[in-house]
């Protein structure tokens, strides 16, 4: 009889950001998008670049290099459409990405409390150590979508 | 016998907007918001001035009636570099009229998006919803959007004459034994 030790093997979407890797639940991601046009209009929340139009739907564009690698990202640029929830809501955010990006199946170690909040696990992958990313707390957003702001975001779209 | 399928399709839902420039910048407003559009050249003759350090944006103000319009500096308000306006559209349901560069266009929307979520500052009470119109995205403006209602307050407490000001303290708010 052959025994197969049971681990909890996820899938995950690894992207590169300038020379380091980080990593996404596949579950979270939507697509991988070429280099597209980025649209700027007015607004208040520095780590929004702007907006990309895909498949119709207007999805903002946040650099996350800086926060992950101290620097924003000159040559890119795919951008990884990934879903992020606000509260029960979610909705679509685009992250600039180096290169082009790999899926794998992996075993992921929880955060320990000293970790920064962006960090959302870890995996062990070719001889690396990669963080799994928390959207909610690395990407901008509401700190608390009451049921009264979904319900009024639900009727702007409608209208 | 083959019958035809009869695809019903739910009807369009479109708004007629305005497009509209500040410092470049393109923005639309539902035209059903604006109750006037106004040179600058006349408005300048019943424009009076007013000075109110903490809101830079608003620099005169009009009367229309018993109540007071404020003109907002349209560019000041978005943080856009200023540009000389030209035109003002004097916003319906509102107590602003609001300075800007120039018309673009009119035209239709037929879908507006929520603002996205990820943008979680001061331009939520800014704007209505962003829409794509020939493959550019244009943010819609909330017309009630550029003066928020202690800015109001703030303005209209500053046009009380000065000979006579009201000073109240918290004694004066108390209930008379």
């Amino acid at each position: 009889m052959t025994l197969i030790a049971e681990t909890e093997l996820q899938s995950f979407v690894l992207l590169r950001l300038g020379d380091r890797r980080f990593a996404l639940a596949a579950a979270q991601i939507a697509e991988l998008v070429a280099p597209s046009r980025i649209f700027h209009f007015p607004n208040r929340t520095p780590e929004i670049e702007g907006v990309l139009l895909r498949r119709g739907r207007i999805v903002p564009v946040c650099d996350v290099a800086e926060k992950l690698i101290g620097k924003t990202l000159r040559s890119r640029r795919f951008y990884l459409i990934a879903q992020r929830c606000y509260g029960a809501q979610t909705e679509w955010i685009a992250l600039p990405v180096t290169g082009d990006c790999a899926l794998i199946n992996a075993e992921m170690t929880l955060p320990s409390d000293t970790d920064a909040p962006h960090v959302g696990g870890w995996l062990s992958h070719g001889g690396d150590v990669i963080e799994v990313l928390n959207l909610v707390a690395l990407t901008p957003g509401p700190n608390e979508i009451s049921p009264v702001l979904a319900t009024v975001h639900a009727q702007e779209v409608r209208n | 016998m083959r019958i035809a399928t009869q695809h019903k399709t739910a009807p369009v839902r479109s708004e007629q907007i305005i497009l509209f420039r500040v410092s470049g910048q393109l923005f639309a407003v539902s035209s059903a918001s604006v109750q006037e559009v106004r040179g600058v050249d006349t408005l300048s003759a019943t424009a009076k001035e007013i000075d109110l350090p903490d809101l830079p944006k608003v620099k005169h103000f009009v009367h229309r009636g018993e109540n007071s319009l404020y003109v907002v500096n349209a560019a000041m308000h978005f943080g856009l570099h200023p540009a000389p306006p030209s035109l003002v559209f004097v916003l319906r349901r509102t107590r602003t009229a609001l300075l800007i560069d120039s018309i673009e266009k009119m035209t239709t929307m037929t879908r507006l998006q929520a603002l996205p979520l990820a943008f979680c500052h001061e331009e939520r009470s800014w704007y209505r919803g962003l829409t794509a119109l020939e493959q550019t995205v244009v943010p819609v403006i909330k017309p009630d959007g550029f003066l928020t209602p202690d800015q109001l307050f703030s303005l209209d407490a500053s046009l009380l004459p000065r000979e006579s000001p009201a000073i109240y303290t918290a004694s004066d708010m108390e209930p008379t034994p």
